[in-house]
């Protein structure tokens, strides 16, 4: 009863990895302990002027040094005030919330993982956990992150809009492109894109989990501001509504509408 | 030894400090990181007759120094709640108010008959939620429908009625006026102002539904004023609410005439802040030297 908490998480290391996209790794011993791959943490501001938490994925868990890395894009005032944080610099931290893939339902088979945007750094450490035929299709704009650390963990397929590497185009251009099949899919990516994998998902009869994000208030599952539509009655709330960040943030993908 | 005890309509409370409807569930979540046992009181969030599915997301947008939200009420009907919420909050040392809502005064009065024999110690009709079509907000800006709806409640009634009352209105006493008139054993103020925020990025409104409750530090002084007037208006004791972070905050809302003190979007950036509202207040207290929470009520004239 009434142990979790809100953490001051001293910053380890903060750099700038592309244009607006910052690696950060926090001490977070109690948060490490318990964090599983695709699970996300909140973020708070100090500044009084900004309430609600910021929900940031986490990218990869060190337990041994009870630390915690976070790869986000820096989107408004809030994110741009943590990528400020110097080492040393405590940032208020709650987690982990959410749950993660389940990675037992992809265990020695066929998989993909696959990231777009900012929706990659969660594949980080769900490969490195995974035991499995890892396929990683990362989906970026142009300048590539991560994808040294993914492809340690993985075969790494690339797809960019730009077309400047990889496959020119998004993430299921590149699954067609090297001819790819999978019996499992994790996706995290902006909503477009997931609902994009969940009908190649369906078509192909995959199993598909994705993970999705909307503005949170408690980040908790108390004020259901964060909701998606469920395809059948929840039964936790009765009503055609999911809390992403209780429920979720990972779904299978029949289980949502997109 | 300090009192803190204070009495709302006859129900005892151990300390001033409960949370606001809608910010806390029905308390599981937050049981997690709070002990509900060290508060006055858990307020739940609102349910209706039937499960409501709510408004389309997004539900909620920062602002500054506050919070738009348009939830729309999402409950999971009386059925739900009665068999699975009211249990839960059962096994805590801390009273049990539930917060009504409806689309019409039927609505309001099948919940109310249905919680009579249930073991909660007050209810609280929410006459002022500005996110729903219908009900909700529609019966908290007109005088003669608040003094309606407050008495047909109280008919079906066995425990304490408090009617939650709106701040979009011209003049806040006449709604409290009509509320104790309707019969009203306390009134609790304030639920969120109506606001909107417009996403110049994406340029469009930031919620869904257009406009949301605003909520947070951002009200404060407007809730502070509003409880004053009420307080100087009625004689029903008034639970005070709108911004409350701190102890300090909690205190302007007693000193100007509230009996007790919710925490509501306050939650949302600590989930500790009723507890620590409470050793606050108590700290206070003890340093100033003050026996019994009760001196401080409406002292400030």
């Amino acid at each position: 009863m009434s142990e979790k908490k809100k953490y001051n998480c001293p910053v380890i290391s903060q750099e700038q990895i592309v244009e607006g996209i910052y690696s950060l790794w926090i001490q977070a011993k109690e948060i490490a302990a318990q964090a599983k791959p695709g699970q996300f943490v909140s973020l708070y501001s100090r500044d009084g002027s900004r309430l609600l938490p910021r929900p940031i994925s986490i990218c990869e868990i060190d337990r041994e040094k009870g630390a915690l890395r976070l790869v986000y894009r820096v989107a408004g005032k809030g994110t741009a005030e943590f990528s400020r944080m110097p080492k040393g610099h405590p940032i208020a931290v709650m987690g982990p919330l959410g749950n993660g893939f389940p990675l037992e339902r992809a265990e020695g088979k066929r998989v993909f993982l696959m990231g777009g945007g900012i929706g990659i750094p969660p594949m980080l450490e769900t490969a490195k956990e995974l035991n499995a035929e890892k396929m990683i299709i990362a989906g970026y704009r142009d300048e590539l992150f991560l994808n040294q650390e993914l492809s340690d963990n993985g075969t790494l397929y690339v797809a960019t809009e730009s077309g400047s590497q990889g496959t020119k185009g998004n993430v299921l251009d590149a699954i067609a492109a090297n001819e790819l099949r999978a019996d499992v899919i994790f996706a995290c990516g902006p909503t477009p894109m997931l609902r994009a994998i969940k009908a190649y998902a369906a078509e192909n009869h995959i199993e598909c989990w994705i993970s999705m994000e909307e503005k949170m208030a408690c980040g908790i599952g108390a004020c259901l501001a964060c909701v998606c539509q469920s395809t059948e009655v929840d039964g936790h709330s009765h009503v055609h509504n999911k809390r992403i960040c209780k429920d979720g943030p990972v779904f299978l993908s029949t289980e949502v509408e997109l | 030894m300090i009192n803190m005890n204070v009495n709302l309509a006859g129900v005892e409370l151990k300390n001033p400090v409960m949370t606001a409807s809608g910010t806390f569930g029905s308390g599981a979540e937050y049981s997690e990181y709070v002990d509900l046992n060290k508060l006055g009181a858990v307020v739940t969030k609102g349910v209706a007759s039937v499960p409501w599915p709510g408004n389309p997301t997004p539900r909620i947008a920062e602002t500054y120094g506050g919070m738009i939200n348009a939830v729309g009420l999402q409950n999971p009907g009386i059925d739900v709640f009665c068999q699975r919420d009211i249990p839960f909050l059962k096994k805590y040392d801390t009273k049990i108010i539930v917060n009504v809502c409806g689309k019409t005064t039927e609505d309001y009065c099948k919940v109310v008959e249905r919680l009579a024999d249930e073991d909660v110690d007050m209810l609280e009709i929410n006459i002022s939620c500005p996110n729903v079509k219908e009900g909700g907000i529609a019966f908290g800006q007109d005088p003669k429908a608040v003094e309606a709806i407050t008495r047909q409640v109280k008919k079906y009634a066995k425990q304490p009625i408090i009617m939650k009352l709106s701040p979009n209105v011209t003049d806040i006493t006449v709604m409290a006026k009509a509320a104790e008139a309707g019969g009203a054993d306390v009134l609790s103020l304030i639920n969120t102002l109506t606001g909107m925020k417009i996403d110049v990025n994406r340029r469009t409104f930031a919620v869904a539904n257009k406009t949301g409750g605003l909520s947070g530090p951002a009200i404060k002084p407007i809730a502070v004023r509003m409880v004053y007037q009420v307080a100087n208006a009625v004689s029903l004791p008034i639970i005070g609410m709108g911004g409350i972070a701190t102890a300090e905050d909690a205190l302007e809302f007693i000193l100007a005439g509230a009996t007790a003190v919710s925490v509501g979007t306050a939650n949302f950036h600590n989930p500790c802040t009723t507890v620590e509202v409470v050793e606050g207040i108590e700290e206070y207290l003890n340093k100033n030297k003050i026996q019994d929470i009760q001196e401080l009520i409406g002292v400030v004239k």
